[in-house]
Parts: C-alpha cells; structure tokens; sequence
C-alpha cells in the first residue's frame, strides 16, 4: 500500500546560515492586502510620532574658553578638528570625537575677529583688534611658545577673513576688501566702493575668484578678484551680518540680516531675492550651509539656531538649550551630520544635523525602515494630524511669546495696508511682494 | 501784454525789458506779483544799467547804452512803471503817479541846475542793492555764466596789427574739433563694473544646467567625487613592461616577426573597430530589442503551437469561420475603397477556385475519402462526411456563371452555401441593414422599444433558419448580432403584418407610444410564458420600460410648453386614473387613447402630476393581469416588483421636473415683449437644456445614494457550480441581502439643488482640507497617496526603489564643495553658458521640481 504525503523540498523554505532572513513567501494580490493609504497613514502617523520622540539634537558642549566664542572655522582635511577664536584674544583647536581642547593659542588682544584655515589644512590665519593678521601652524611646536609663523601688522582693524578655496591667496576686510598674497606684507589690491565698516567677506568656493562682503551702511557687495573691481551693490532695509555662499550651487548666497530674516540671493538678479527666510525673532547673527547645498543653518541673537531648506521660507528645526545665549557663529561640520555653534557664554556645542537620526551603523533593516518611514512622512506631511506633530516644536517662553507677538504685528501691517489700498485711488498703493519689500535699490 | 495802458511808442531801449516781460506765464500771472518784488526789480536793473557806464559798453546792449547815453532814463522808469503793474487794482498806480510826479519834477529841477554849471557832469553810478550780478568794483559780472566765444576776442585785433599771425592760427585752431572730455572718475567705474557685472553673471551662468540637474535629482549622493578603485587596463599594464631575459626577448621577436599586436594584445585592429563602432549604450539597446523580439517570437510559436493542437472540431470549424467572415468583411471593405483592387482580387480568387476544380481534390479518390467509403456503411458520421465531401465536389463541379463584378461575392470560392448573410448585405442593404435606410421609417426609439418583443418571437423566427445558422451565431461578433437581430425584427414585424392578429398589435404599439410605455401583446406574452426564458430575458422589458418612462417625461414636457395657457381642470385629470385603475387590466389601450384625448386640455403642471400616475396604475394593473396569466413564476415575480420600483421613482421624478417647468416659458413670456437680447440668449443656447442636465444630475446622485442590496450568494456552494449553472433562486431569494431603505434626502424638497451627505465629519479631521503646493489638481495629490509604497504592497525591489532616500551622504567624508572634475562627462556640456532669462524661468521651475 502507498501512503501520499504533503512532501516539501527544504531548500525552498531552510535559510542556509542562521543569519539570512526568512524566507517569507508573498502573495501581493492586492485583494489580500486591502486598506493600503489607511495603513499607511497609521504608519506615517507613528513614525512622526517616534521622529519627535527620538528627537534629542544636543550632543555635547566643548568648554574651555574663558571668554565668548566669536569666531569659528573647519579644518579642511579634518572632520574631528575644530578651531574657534574668543573675545579674549584666545584661539582654542578642538578635537571633535574625544571633545576636548588640544591647543590654545593666546593669538590677539582684544577679540579675534576672524579666523579662517587655509585650503591644504596647515596652517590657519587669524585676525583680531590689534590690527595685526597672524599665520599660524596648525601642528603644536614641540617645544617653547607658540608663535606665529607670519604676522602683517595693518592701519585699520580688521573685522574678517576669508581664504581662497584653492590658490595662496586669503581676504581680510575692516574699511576695505584687502586681498593679500600669502608670501606679502602688503595687499594685492584693495577694494573699497563707499566708505563703511565691512563686517564679512566670504569667497566663493566653486568660482573661486568670486567675493562677496557686507557693509555696515546695509549693503552686499561682490567682487571679482580677477579683475579687481566691486560688480554690483544691493542694499537692504537693515545691516546684513554675514553671508555664505552655497558650496553647490555657484550663484546662490545666504545673507543673514539684522531684521531677523535671511535673504537667498541669485546672484545674476539680485533685484530680488530668491527667497526669504523667516523665522527667527531676533537679528540673524550667522549662516553656514550643508556641505550638501540643501540646507543651511543660522545662528540668531534670540539665543536660537534654526536649519532652514534652501527652498522653503521656514525653518524645519530649531535648536536650544537653556544656557545657550546670544549665538554669534555657526559651522555645518563637512560630513553634514552635524552643527557647531558657539555663543556668547563661553561654550562650543554640537548637534546633530537631523534631530532624530540614529548614529553609529545601521543595519540594513534598520536602514530599510528609516528610509520607509522617512518616504511615509514626506507621503504625509500634508494631512493635519500629522503635520500637527511633525511641526510642534517646544520653545523657550521669550521666543515663543516673540513669536506672537511679532505675528500680531505683521497682521496688523498686512491690515493696514490692506485698508489703506482699499480706501485709496485704486493703483496707487501697489502690491509689493514679500521679496521685494526688502530690497532698497541695488546700485550698478 | 496788452492788458497794459498804451505805451509812448516802441523804442530802441525797450530789449531787455521785452526779454523780462517774455518770461512772464501772462498778465494774470504780472497782475499776481507783488508791487515790492517789480520796484526791487526794477531798481535793480536801473542800477545795473546805469552802473555799467560807458565801460560796460560792449558788454551790454548798444541800444542799453545808446538809452542811457541820451539820458532819458526817466522815459525808461515810466515805460516800466507802465508796463509791469499790469491791471493791477486802480488805487496803488494811481497813488504811485502821485509820488513819481513829484519825483519826476525833482530830478527836473537838478538837471535844470546841473546845466546851468554848463558842463554835462556825468552821473555816478548809485548803488542801492546788494547783487551778484554787481561785483563791488563795478564790473558787471553779467557774461559770466555764458561762453566765451574766440572770434569776439580776435574782434579787435586789427587786420594789419603784429597780432596777425596769432589770429591765423587761432582760426586754424578753430577748424579743429575739440576732443571730449573724459568721463568723471565714478562715471569711469560704473562702466567697468557694469561691463564685469555682465561678464561674470555670465561666468557664473554656465553651471545652470548642472544646479538644476541636482535640484531635480531623484537621489543625490555625496560626496560627488566618489574615489573608485580604478583598474589598470591591462594595455597599460603590458606597455609598461619591458622584455629583459633572452627568453622574454626570443618571445618578443617572433611576435614582431608574425606581426602579432603586442601593445594591444587582447584585440585585433578589427575587433577594436568594430568595438568602437558600437558603444556600450547601443549594444545594450540592441540587445534588449533583440531580446524582444525573441520573446514576441517563442510567444507566437507557443500559441501557434497551442492552436494547432486543439482538436476540436467545433473549435476548428469556428475558426474556418471566422476566418472566412473576416476575409469578407475584408473584401467588403475593399470593394468600398477600391473597386478596382476587390476585383483583382476577384478574379484571384476565381483562379484558386479553378485550380481546386482541376485538382479533383473532392473526389472521394483519396486515402481519407477510401478509409471512410470503407466505414461508412456502419458509420453515421462518416457517411455523412462523405456526403459532405461529395456535395462540395458537385459545387465545384458546376459550370462557371460569368456574372458582373458587383454580384461576383457569391462564387467566392470557400463560401458555403449556408452563409445566406453574404448575398444580402451587399445588395439588399436597403432591406435588411436598418441603419442604412435612407430615413428611417419608424423612430429611433423603436429598436429599443421592440427590443423584448423580438427576443420573444426569436424562436419562432429561427424556424426557418438552418441549424448552421444557430450554430454560427453562438460566436457572432456584436455588431452582426446586432445586424441579425435587426433583420429578424423587421422578418417579425412583416410577418406579424401579414397575420391576423398583426393590425390590432401595431394599434397598441402605435397608441402606447406616446404613453411610452410598451405594453406586451398578449400573444408575445403568452408565447414567453410557454417557451419559459430564461430569467434575463424576463428582466428585461422593465428596462425598456425605465426608459420609456423618461422619454414620455420629455414628450410631456414638450407638450406642457406649448399649452401653457391651457385650462386647467382636475376633474379631467382624475378621471383617466379611475379609468385606468378599473380598465386598464382589460383594455390598456383603451385608457392610453382616453388619457391621450383629454390631455391636451390639462395645464403642464398638472397634466404633469396626473399623468404619470395613470401611467402608473396602468402598469400596475396589466402586472396583475400577467400575475394572473402566469400563475407561481418567481422569478417573473421579482422583476414586475423592480419594474414597479423603478416606475415609482419615474413618477416622483416626473412630478418634481414639471413643478418647476413651468416658471421659464412664462418668464419668457414676459420678457419677449420688452428686450430682445433675452431671447436671443435664449436662442443661442436653444441647444443645452441646462435644467434638464441637472434635473438628470440629481437624478443620479440620488440614485447613487440610494443603498444597494448586496449580494451574498455563493454559487456553487451547496449544490453544483460551473460556467452556465445559475444558483437557485431560492438561494439568491435568501442571500440578497435588500438594505433598509435610506433616511429621506435633505434635499428632497428643493427642485434646485443637490445636498451631497457623503462628507463625514469625523474623517474630515483626519483629511487635507487644501491642495498642497506643487500640485496642480487635486486628482494628483489623491494619486500621489492612493499609491502605496510599504513592503507590504510591492517587490521588494520596487519597495527599494519607492524609498530611496534623496541625499545620501557617508559618515566621516568630507564632502567639497562642486567643481568642474565633478560633472560627469556626459553633463559637461552643459557647462557652457546659457541666457539669462532662460536661467531665470529655469530657476522657477527648479524650485518646484525641487
């Protein structure tokens, strides 16, 4: 007699190591996976929940310096290494991943103004209020004082600096935009157009020979070394602190203002700005973009630093802590994982760059499932419950109540102008975009 | 200026006054000005005047000079004083006349004085003024802001002077233009920093395309600069290395000496061509497409294959069959197109069907036709292929008809005998192809009112036909079972004409029209009830009549128009519903002749009200009337209670359009008398019937709400299941499942508006109230969420794909800013610069991509 049996091959159904998945034979007929945008909308919904959950940015403080941090820059070669510049004079290098200080430097009297590395990672320059500009190592001498390798002592203060991406050659500026050959006492050439303090000057890192600055009298202007002459000048409604340029995107620049907002600017039509950036209650101290060119962050003197998208008018995140203070610079650190700011109470902090992101390795799973959810939040986003949570953000009370009230505020403008067109002759109070409202001429 | 009192006369030394007066707007403006302001000024220029002397000669006027020379400058004070004043008010002048006489004699007496000293003292200059035009030392400064013209320097000069040959070059210099002036310092700057502007705008323009390929990139990853291990080619690595031992160089030599390649020692120069011949890209298409067609090509074989298999006679015959229709329609289509072509291809086939006719094939001569003559004496099937065989070899044998071109259809060689349709669409379309008649006869409606009737009677027609036919219609195409279902009506209606029984039908369905409704004769009912159809053959008529429902709503509706100011009387109207409830189960036509007669009378919207309830009660009673014919027929059972259903509905509807009909035609009414644009409105859009769409609109959406039955039934459960097995009606009677009827609508008593209930509160919390940015239109959005992207739903390799993430950058590397070594090769190009505004609008548009 022959009994039939179910019988089954195992090599359809064993794993041949333990540490293969299981095999899960699927059938997608959708009919058997019924109530798909629902369930997805549940997932959409817990994973927004679990970003806010998981949302913990701060990851640590370096303290050290005895005064406010004024100033900081990257090493170019380096992700661990940091250098920062105080109100004393005092320029501290920072080992990011053991979080501590490996070198102090009593550079300047008076604030360091500026500080910025050159392009190979050796050495770094400094600029401080006693009017001098130093060169300085980036390897501590092995023995005796520290000293810098050259010092060109100027008339004025400077008030910035900036290196070429790929040439010897760096910037300063103060009453005007020096550029100096690294091997020269003296400047190449200097570039002046009206007489005003200027407070920053950036080279563009992609056409290198690009500058941009800004002015106390509220202007931008930008510089073309090549020719050695100033382009064009826009000026705002308030003083513009600083600017960066977007290290992807040749044409495109961040200016942070001090009516709170950011403007980005095309720089071949700088009648108006691409877009403006408000969020912040307070003047915009500083800007850094993301290596990646997608973002950038700000640092603000309402003791805030927010990431905002290039592309949108609000911030996605913002940052504080109840000791931070006054935020007078800020670094997108190379691998654009995480933001530096230091602030006026003496400390360097370190965030991550995306709030609820895991660190350390993931394994392929756990990668799987951040990018679906990531995908599953972007679906989403829309819809209100979601959009609720995914926006709520706790803030300290002044910002908050300044956010209130600088709402009622704008409302009430917006009102007013709206009774005053619809009580005057019709045309003769024109709409003025957003965009434009702040630009006051710009001056070929 | 004539306004002034008239003057003494024009004289020499009136110029620069006239100047004066020329700059005045007018003589309301002179009369405007003060009278301070015209003595200031006034003195002032005498002062001047006087001051210049005889010094200022040149500088001044002649005719100035000339004036005071001669000393009559009170003349001039007077002309002043006359001119400027204007007609100003009477009493100032006439005070000032006073004063300057006064005057005027005082300065008489001092002449008369100086005089009598008898030498002519000349009067000093008096200055009263402060002026710029007066320097402190007498020199006027008057030609000060003017040009200093050379020929007035070389005036004086005297032709014969020393100075001669200075004015000659002087007048050379003259000739020559001067060179302009250089710009200022700034304006010099603004250039060059316009010029660099544009320059470098357009520098920095070129990475364009590159911006905003990143901004519309699915997936970026970073860093840009990804340090691929690079693979030494082999050619390299063989270039590099050098023979040295004796062994190597022996080797070496022979290769030189056979001309071998060595530098290249993987391929040969034609290799290497025809590798550069084709790149990569296309050798991967080519092979896709390659790859398709193989694909196309085994799918081919493999149903060939599966067809040829299949043993079916049925299935083959069916196939000859269809082949053979599709050859006609073919040829038909041809003859229509091109007459000349169908009869080439006539006299082709006329040619085949010459050679089947001298190749004896039908001959019962081979190896197939003996088995069977063998068999076919015990045989059925076989003696009858034998048969078969023989009459198509008979067929064959039969002399040629040599016909014309038009009739040739009929020898197409593998027609069967049988397929009658072949002869009569060509040439009796006119008979046999409704929709070709050139008017049709009866209305369009009647197709679809016949409809259930011709189902009726089809058996009876199929009679004559052969079994073939029956056969050959199982798998007929739609439209020929449309065309054959038309031709068996008309073969019906004639027959029926031809019967007894015929005139008294065509009396009811030419009465019954107007009502709309298709009463069944009688016969035809009777005849469904004896050959017992199948129950969607019973389902049908109440669609029919659904619809003849709606279209004597608008027939009714016509008529309400025109008799607007028709009496209205109630009791009329009610009569026909008695009627028809009492008569109507024996006489419908009767009642329907009656309502139709008394009509006209009722006004729209009562005639309206009235009518379809008589309709109604009609249906109604000639349902009890079949109910009592047809004894227990479930089935028939359920259908009438749907048809009743439906017509309950037609009423209600009927009633709301008719309320509120009325109110257009009598608006019109009114208006036509006045303005005329209102008709002409009215005119224009004659052809959209706004209130009718809508009126169907909501009937829809009502229909749309209304709970559907569901339907539970499991066939084959129970009991045997299969193609052409239907569950038992008591099963379906059990399991489909009839709703509660819904909550009355909201807007059931608002003729004009529809109230959609379907928005649920407690979802909407949950739902997107606005179209987000980049979307357009909302279906887009529903479509972006209707598609899931989860596991769950997808491959694991499309789920890959749907959850990329768009940047991905590596732990612990740096990422550089772009530069030029980034950009694929393939992207260089775009590197150039582009337009500005172009780059402009692109940027826009790469913000929304973004």
């Amino acid at each position: 007699m022959r009994v039939k049996v179910l019988s089954r091959n195992p090599d359809d159904y064993v794993r041949e190591t333990k540490l293969d998945l299981q095999r899960v034979p699927r059938n997608y007929d959708p009919a058997l996976h019924p109530f798909e945008v629902p369930r997805e909308y549940v997932r959409a919904l817990n994973a927004t929940k679990l970003e806010r959950v998981f949302a913990k940015p701060f990851l640590g403080s370096l303290d050290g310096h005895r005064d406010g941090v004024n100033c900081m820059a990257k090493h170019p070669k380096s992700l661990s290494t940091v250098l920062s510049g105080a109100c004393d004079g005092e320029v501290k290098i920072w080992n990011l991943t053991k979080r501590q200080c490996i070198r102090t430097i009593q550079a300047h009297e008076g604030f360091v103004r500026g500080i910025c590395a050159r392009f190979c990672g050796t050495s770094f320059f400094t600029v401080g209020d006693d009017k001098t500009v130093k060169q300085w190592k980036m390897e501590s001498p092995e023995y005796g004082e520290e000293e810098p390798i050259h010092t060109i002592l100027g008339k004025t203060v400077y008030t910035g600096i900036d290196h070429h991406w790929k040439e010897a050659v760096f910037a300063t500026c103060g009453q005007q935009v020096d550029i100096w050959d690294e091997q020269r006492t003296s400047p190449m050439c200097s570039l002046t157009w009206g007489f005003d303090s200027i407070s920053s000057v950036k080279f563009n890192p992609i056409e290198t020979y690009l500058l941009g600055s800004c002015a106390s009298d509220r202007n931008i202007v930008l510089y073309d070394m090549r020719k050695s002459t100033p382009l064009k000048k826009v000026i705002l409604n308030m003083r513009t602190n600083t600017l960066c340029w977007n290290p992807m995107e040749a044409f495109i620049f961040t200016a942070a203002n001090e009516d709170y907002n950011l403007y980005t600017f095309d720089m071949r039509f700088l009648e108006s700005p691409v877009m403006v950036h408000m969020d912040h209650v307070s003047a915009v101290l500083d800007v850094d973009y993301s290596p990646t060119g997608k973002e950038f962050v700000s640092a603000s003197f309402d003791k805030s630093i927010r990431i905002f998208p290039v592309d949108k008018g609000h911030s996605r995140e913002v940052y504080h802590t109840k000791r931070m203070q006054h935020v007078i610079t800020v670094k997108w650190t190379s691998d654009s994982k995480y933001i530096l700011c230091g602030s006026d109470e003496m400390n360097i902090r370190l965030w991550k760059a995306n709030a609820s992101e895991k660190l350390g390795v993931l394994a392929p799973r756990e990668k799987a499932a951040m990018n679906y959810n990531q995908k599953l939040k972007e679906k989403f986003q829309y819809h209100p419950k979601i959009r609720r949570i995914a926006q709520h953000r706790h803030l300290p009370k002044s910002i908050f109540c300044q956010i209130k009230e600088q709402r009622i505020m704008r409302e009430a403008r917006r009102r007013k102008e709206l009774n005053r067109r619809k009580h005057s002759k019709p045309g003769s109070v024109p709409l003025v975009s957003e965009r434009k409202k702040h630009i006051v001429a710009v001056v070929k | 200026m004539g306004t002034g009192p008239a003057r003494p006369g024009a004289e020499p030394g009136t110029g620069p006054h006239r100047e004066n007066r020329g700059a005045c707007p007018g003589p309301a403006a002179t009369a405007t000005v003060t009278s301070r302001g015209e003595q200031y000024d006034a003195a002032r220029r005498f002062v001047a005047r006087s001051a210049c002397g005889a010094m200022a000669e040149e500088w001044l006027g002649t005719e100035v000079a000339a004036g005071s020379e001669s000393g009559d400058g009170e003349e001039e004070e007077e002309e002043e004083e006359e001119d400027e004043p204007g007609p100003g008010p009477v009493t100032a002048p006439a005070l000032r006349q006073g004063q300057e006489e006064g005057e005027r004699r005082h300065r008489r007496l001092l002449e008369a004085i100086s005089s009598l000293s008898g030498r002519k003292r000349r009067r000093l200059a008096e200055r009263t003024e402060a002026s710029a035009q007066v320097s402190e030392f007498n020199v006027s400064t008057k030609g000060a802001g003017e040009k200093l013209v050379l020929s007035e320097l070389l005036q004086p000069i005297r032709p014969k002077s020393a100075l001669s040959g200075v004015k000659k070059e002087l007048t050379r210099v003259k000739q020559k233009a001067a060179v302009e002036l250089p710009l200022s310092k700034e304006e010099a700057k603004r250039v060059v920093r316009e010029a660099a502007y544009v320059t470098t705008s357009k520098d920095v323009g070129k990475w364009q395309q590159v911006v905003l390929q990143n901004r519309r990139a699915e997936q970026l990853v970073f860093p840009l600069k990804q340090d691929i291990a690079t693979v030494v080619p082999l050619e390299q690595a063989v270039s590099a290395w050098k023979a040295r031992t004796p062994l190597e160089q022996e080797i070496f030599g022979l290769l030189h000496k056979t001309k071998q390649p060595i530098t290249d020692p993987l391929l040969m120069p034609e290799e290497a061509a025809s590798l550069q011949a084709m790149s990569l890209e296309e050798a991967r298409q080519r092979r896709a497409e390659l790859q398709k067609a193989r694909v196309v090509q085994s799918y081919y074989e493999a149903k060939a294959r599966r067809e040829k298999k299949i043993k079916s006679k049925k299935y083959h015959r069916m196939l000859k069959k269809s082949r053979r229709r599709k050859a006609l329609k073919e040829f038909e289509l041809l003859q229509k197109s091109d007459p000349e072509a169908a009869l080439a291809r006539l006299e082709e086939l006329e040619q085949l069907r010459m050679q089947e006719r001298m190749s004896l094939k039908h001959q019962n001569k081979g190896k197939w036709a003996c088995s069977r003559a063998i068999i076919a004496k015990y045989d059925l099937e076989a003696r009858k292929a034998m048969q078969e065989q023989l009459a198509k070899n008979k067929e064959l044998m039969q002399k040629v008809r040599v016909e014309l071109p038009e009739e040739k259809p009929d020898d197409v060689p593998e027609e069967d005998l049988m397929s009658v349709t072949i002869p009569t669409i060509p040439m009796g379309t006119s008979r046999a192809n409704p929709w070709l008649l050139g008017k049709p006869s009866s209305p369009a409606k009647e197709p679809e009112a016949q409809e259930g009737q011709g189902d009726v009677l089809e058996p009876g027609a199929a009679e004559s036909k052969e079994e073939m036919e029956e056969e050959e219609e199982e798998e007929m195409s739609e439209e020929e079972a449309l065309l054959q279902d038309f031709a068996q009506k008309r073969h019906v209606r004639q027959q029926r004409a031809g019967s007894p029984e015929g005139p008294g039908a065509d009396a009811t369905e030419a009465v019954s029209e107007p009502l709309g409704d298709i009463p069944v004769p009688p016969v035809c009912a009777e005849a469904e009830a004896s050959t017992g159809i199948e129950p969607s053959a019973g389902i049908e008529p109440p669609a029919g009549a659904q619809e003849g429902v709606l279209l004597w709503q608008q027939l009714g509706r016509a008529r309400t128009m025109e008799d607007v100011e028709a009496l209205a009387s109630e009791e009329h109207v009610e009569e026909p519903v008695a009627t028809g409830a009492e008569t109507g189960a024996r006489q419908p036509v009767a009642t329907g002749a009656e309502t139709g007669a008394r009509q006209p009378v009722a006004t729209g919207a009562e005639a309206g009200a009235q009518q379809p309830v008589a309709a109604e009660a009609e249906t109604g009673a000639r349902r009890q009337q079949e109910e009592g014919r047809a004894g227990a027929r479930p089935a028939k059972k359920a259908a009438a209670q749907k048809k009743q259903l439906i017509s309950l509905q037609a009423v209600l509807e009927g009633r709301a359009q008719e309320a509120q009909c009325p109110s257009l035609p009598v608006l019109l009414e009114e208006e036509e008398g006045g303005i005329d644009q209102r008709g002409v409105i009215t005119e224009a859009f004659a052809g959209d019937d706004v209130v009718a769409d809508f009126r169907r609109e909501k009937h829809k959406a009502e229909q749309d709400a209304k709970p559907q039955p569901v339907n539970l039934v499991l066939p084959g459960w129970g009991e045997w299941g299969g193609s052409g097995l239907k569950p038992s009606t008591r099963k379906i009677k059990r399991f489909l499942l009839k709703p509660s009827p819904a909550p009355p609508r909201k807007d059931q008593h608002l003729p004009h508006v529809i109230m959609s209930e379907k928005r649920n509160i407690y979802a909407a919390a949950h739902q997107v109230s606005e179209l987000p940015f980049p979307f357009e239109r909302h279906q887009q959005f529903e479509q972006s969420i209707r598609a899931p992207v989860g596991a769950t739903w997808n491959t694991q390799r499309a789920f890959q794909k749907l959850t990329a993430p768009r940047v991905i950058t590596r732990s612990g590397h740096i990422i550089q800013p772009i530069s030029a070594e980034d950009i694929p090769t393939a992207a260089r190009p775009a590197l150039e610069p582009v337009p500005g505004q172009g780059a402009q609008r692109g940027w826009r548009r790469g913000r929304m991509g973004l």
